[in-house]
């Protein structure tokens, strides 16, 4: 914690918020917290590898309510932090909302969606559903019941994007392959409830699943749990999640939130605005092999991993996105 | 009967209450390392120093006002309404429906349409558990805690599938037309002169909760169903000899109750968000009950405890912003008001009691 940025007294902050300039970035995580294991977690450790590597300090707050959003956004913007960068989908419209009024200021949303993006916003979308299908193709090569399952957070459409990519990539290695997905819940308790987590996994393991795909947040750490305590593989998320359980854990699908929290932190205000989108070409997302998990990624696997991402940075194969039509060849929810 | 005279209950107590609350919440912050004072200070500073604080601290009491009535409500009926948090849910969704249905001239007009609709959403999702107490003693307290988890289920069913606009990526609906904006408080004291913060969400909704307190006092000591109200909650069996009935009781009780919970969304939903996302309650449902504890049931003491409550919340938002205190820790200091004005109520009371007996004596 020492790393933070120090307690500002009161005055400080009075003083900060009269409108004193301030270089510091300052990061805003989404109500998942920054301690969730999984997505606001990378951005996180992106954020702290910078402050490491350079010595700087950031202001950060964690979201408590709907409301903060633009309280948070506005308060960090009138205190002179720039850039200020966001985590989390719900984050694109306080900031669509507040940017317009502080032009100086670059504004970062990571996952959101904005139709029209203000001049000083960078919206960073990442391809899940590219990462996804690798890992769906991994997990079909690895099930031997011929059914994979998926555990996802909160049913918003965002996991139904990774749900939708991976059913795709299992589909095409075995095209009767049975997919069981279930969503942890409708409230914002589905992004940390590792116990429902791992009951869903040994729901779906009772169905004959052997491989289970967790994009859930904190969630999954429940899902990787009950897949290694029923001696099934598992699949983790944005983070590499492969020490976790090694041997039980088949890879993991990174979402680089971190390298692109790190990157922004380093152009600073410089920060190109605009689009980005980071997929397989930029790796922003792929999936993880390291010594925990080097045993059960076969050769045969890996080719055909590498074989299908080739051909997705080349264009020759499309990943369907879910956002495409709000419906999955696939997969139906 | 009574030993506390009234001024005492009504002050003494929930002040005793607080200062225990605030002095434990000032161990916890010292046991992580951070200084008290200047995080008090930076809380009342924060909450209440500038336009800026008052505007959210009042935007917040606004919701607390309209879930603690109604928890009071259904409490003078001796009914535990837990289920404001899930009735102000779906009276969200009203609002939204209202505010998305018509192209509104004017929020004039889009505010008493709108309320209608939060109102009557929020009675109508009350009305099913009321009915299932009323004609099946189906206990209310279960019946309301599941049905919070049904209002978060369909409103994610509808927004997720429905509502959303496409290739929006956000659970949420479309942002309400212009027309139904309603004026922010620095566009109402604007109008005297009085500058007020612009960016703060607080809105003519505050007034209408204000209004509604003064109703509800209306309503309970000043009405004939509020008599009945308060009958029926102090002795069932009494009230039915006198010839109340208690379906109808229980039903009126629980619409009343229902419609203030939606009626809240006209300040989260319609005031600030002017959109309809997710989780747009957040607690505020349960909230509801400490404010509504901690106020004796009594408009004004609610009125009180919404804005105390409305402090703790922009206070600690203030607090996780500019120190390093994590945002776990601003929920324990709000849990350590609440449990000790609404669940340890009679430790301070029976001291207190104790205090005033001996007094007393002392004079006889």
């Amino acid at each position: 914690m020492t790393i933070f940025q120090k307690f500002l007294g009161a005055t400080a902050a009075l003083a900060l918020s009269a409108g004193a300039a301030l270089a510091d970035p300052a990061l805003i995580f989404d109500l998942g917290g920054k301690f969730d294991k999984s997505f606001n977690e990378a951005a996180f450790n992106g954020a702290e590898r910078w402050a490491k590597e350079t010595g700087g300090t950031y202001l950060d707050i964690e979201m408590q309510s709907e409301a903060q959003r633009e309280q948070a956004l506005r308060r960090f913007a009138e205190a002179g932090a720039n850039p200020i960068i966001t985590t989390g989908f719900a984050m694109a419209d306080p900031v669509a909302e507040v940017a317009p009024d502080y032009p100086e200021i670059t504004f970062v949303n990571i996952d959101g969606f904005l139709a029209e993006i203000p001049d000083n916003v960078l919206m960073i979308a990442f391809e899940e559903h590219q990462g996804s299908y690798l890992v769906g193709i991994l997990a079909a090569m690895a099930s031997k019941t011929g059914t994979v399952g998926f555990v996802g957070g909160m049913d918003v459409p965002l996991i139904r994007h990774f749900a939708c990519g991976y059913a795709q990539g299992a589909k095409s290695v075995n095209p009767d392959i049975k997919i069981v997905a279930n969503m942890t819940g409708t409230t914002p308790a589905a992004w940390n409830d590792p116990v429902k987590g791992g009951e869903l996994a040994k729901a779906q393991y009772s169905q004959g699943a052997d491989v289970i795909y967790a994009a859930a947040g904190g969630t999954g750490v429940g899902v990787l749990q009950a897949a290694a305590d029923e001696g099934i593989y598992s699949i983790g998320v944005d983070s590499n999640q492969n020490h976790l359980h090694p041997g039980s854990v088949l890879t993991s699908m990174l979402k680089r939130v971190d390298v692109a929290v790190y990157d922004v932190l380093k152009s600073g205000a410089d920060t190109q605005t605009g689009q980005m989108r980071l997929g397989l070409a930029e790796e922003g997302v792929g999936y993880a092999v390291d010594d925990n998990n080097a045993a059960l990624i076969t050769d045969e696997m890996k080719a055909a991993a590498e074989d299908a991402k080739a051909k997705i940075i080349a264009g020759e194969l499309n990943v369907v996105s879910y956002y495409e039509n709000d419906s999955c060849p696939a997969l139906s929810f | 009967m009574e030993i506390l005279p009234k001024w005492a209950d009504a002050v003494l107590v929930p002040i005793f209450s607080l200062l225990i609350a605030f002095a434990l919440s000032a161990l916890v912050i010292i046991a992580i390392g951070e200084d008290p004072v200047a995080a008090v200070k930076m809380m009342v500073t924060g909450a209440v120093g500038s336009t800026y604080g008052w505007g959210y601290t009042l935007y917040y009491a606004t919701n607390f006002m309209f879930t603690g009535l109604a928890f009071a409500v259904a409490f003078h009926a001796a009914m535990f309404n837990i289920g404001a948090e899930g009735q102000a849910t779906l009276g969200g969704l009203g609002v939204a429906l209202v505010c998305l249905a018509v192209p509104w001239p004017h929020w004039a007009l889009a505010l008493p349409a709108a309320m209608v609709g939060g109102a009557l959403f929020g009675a109508a999702f009350a009305a099913i558990p009321a009915w299932l107490q009323a004609k099946r003693g189906s206990h209310i307290v279960i019946t309301t805690i599941m049905f919070n988890f049904i209002s978060a289920s369909i409103l994610n069913f509808l927004l997720v599938n429905m509502l959303r606009p496409k290739g929006s990526m956000d659970p949420a609906t479309a942002k309400f037309p212009a027309g139904t904006n309603l004026p922010t408080l620095h566009d109402i004291l604007g109008v005297f002169g009085i500058p007020f913060s612009r960016a703060a969400p607080a809105n003519i909704a505050f007034f209408i909760a204000l209004l509604a307190c003064v109703l509800v006092w209306l309503l309970i000591w000043r009405t004939r169903i509020g008599y009945q109200i308060r009958a029926f909650g102090k002795s069932e069996s009494a009230a039915v000899y006198a010839g109340i009935s208690p379906v109808k009781i229980i039903m009126v009780a629980m619409l009343i109750s229902g419609a203030l919970a939606g009626l809240m969304a006209i300040n989260n939903v319609m005031g600030e968000a002017e959109r309809l996302v997710l989780n747009s309650v957040e607690g505020a449902g349960f909230i509801g009950i400490a404010v509504a504890l901690m106020g004796r049931n009594h408009p004004f003491g609610i009125f009180l405890a919404a804005i105390l409550f409305g402090f703790l919340y922009q206070g600690g938002a203030e607090l996780a912003l500019w120190t390093n205190i994590p945002r776990e820790l601003i929920v324990v200091i709000q849990a350590l008001v609440i449990l000790f004005t609404g669940a340890l109520d009679n430790m301070v009371r029976m001291p207190l009691e104790r205090i005033f007996l001996a007094f007393r004596r002392g004079k006889a």
